[in-house]
């Protein structure tokens, strides 16, 4: 490592979001990498035919800096830009030792009732992904959780057949990673 | 006997097709015994494949005993136990149905994903002193086989990710 690479680089989460249209990951990340920014993790999805993104972006510029890099791009595709500096830290996952679907009719509050319960129940989410299914008047809500149960999988268990008196479906499946 | 050094990606003996064993003579024994030590000293494993340790030869091993007795999934629970496969020139003869399940790797650290494998195989295989054998395997130990055998032939369980997301939408979609 050179003496110019040697200035303190931090990390931080840029959140971008918008219309919709192919090639906004292609030019934000373009952008990032001509200012002399390195990426980490990435989450990327439609939420309801938005474009949304988080960014891990490591660089020694200050945020207004970052800011002004992808100005450009975000302008010319109306896209609005968050920036957080964070702690962070690569190479440390946590695996998730339990995979949880539910879904059930959508009603007000429906993930805030499931989380409640599987929180008190000791369950780490580590990462959840929900959708609203069905029609316009018949809405369906379904979870996907991945996450890590503190205290083993028999009281996620019980707590999900309470969910189920209260018309939530759950499939609880232990996940067992190979390693070879 | 030895623990051997474990190649990770990028290097790239682990993108190459191995080659067959074809002297089952005492250095392949030898080498056969370094390697399970290499997978006991590897914490959770349940195979190993030569080209793991830079080694481009056709050779696995999979003992998934420890594991399947906890029970702790439905592929555990449903998987076959030959002990310890020493497997040389192993060649998969049939495969049928499909399961989806996480794994990981030595290889490839600090990352695991989900891959669909078939829920049983028959395979064929010598041993180190070069008798043919033929072994039956399903769910857990199935899995574990398919892993390393894909490593002879320049394949990772990267190579085989499936989107969780497109896997669990279907799966719910079918039991609304």
């Amino acid at each position: 490592m050179n003496q110019s690479e040697q200035r303190t680089k931090s990390w931080y989460m840029m959140t971008v979001v918008g219309k919709d249209r192919p090639g906004i990951v292609a030019r934000l990340t373009q952008a990032l990498f001509e200012g002399g920014c390195n990426l980490g993790e990435t989450s990327m999805t439609r939420l309801g035919g938005n474009f949304t993104i988080m960014m891990m972006v490591e660089s020694d510029a200050e945020s207004t800096r970052l800011q002004g890099l992808v100005g450009p791009v975000a302008d010319a595709l109306a896209l609005h830009v968050h920036i957080d500096s964070i702690q962070a830290r690569l190479h440390e996952h946590t695996e998730p030792n339990v995979q949880i679907s539910l879904y059930g009719a959508d009603r007000a509050g429906i993930v805030a009732e499931v989380t409640g319960v599987l929180a008190e129940a000791g369950l780490n989410i580590l990462d959840l992904n929900s959708e609203v299914a069905g029609t316009g008047d018949k809405p369906v809500y379904i979870m996907m959780i991945d996450g890590y149960a503190e205290g083993g999988i028999e009281a996620l268990k019980s707590v999900l057949e309470r969910l189920k008196a209260r018309g939530i479906e759950a499939t609880l499946t232990p996940i067992a990673t190979l390693v070879g | 006997m030895a623990v051997l050094e474990v190649v990770s990606y990028p290097d790239e003996r682990l993108k190459r097709v191995s080659d067959p064993v074809v002297q089952f003579d005492e250095a392949l024994q030898s080498f056969v015994a370094d390697l399970e030590q290499t997978m006991r000293a590897s914490p959770g494993a349940v195979g190993i494949a030569a080209p793991q340790v830079g080694r481009l030869q056709r050779i696995v091993i999979v003992d998934v005993s420890s594991v399947i007795n906890r029970n702790r999934t439905k592929e555990q629970q449903n998987s076959s136990s030959n002990g310890c496969m020493i497997l040389i020139n192993p060649e998969i003869a049939r495969a049928e149905g499909r399961v989806v399940g996480r794994e990981g790797c030595l290889s490839v650290p600090d990352f695991t994903g989900n891959v669909a494998r078939a829920a049983a195989i028959s395979l064929t295989a010598f041993d180190p002193a070069g008798r043919r054998h033929e072994y039956r395997c399903k769910g857990f130990e199935a899995r574990a086989v398919q892993h390393e055998a894909d490593h002879l032939d320049g394949l990772l369980f990267l190579d085989r990710l499936v989107s969780p997301r497109e896997l669990f939408r279907r799966k719910i979609y079918r039991s609304i």
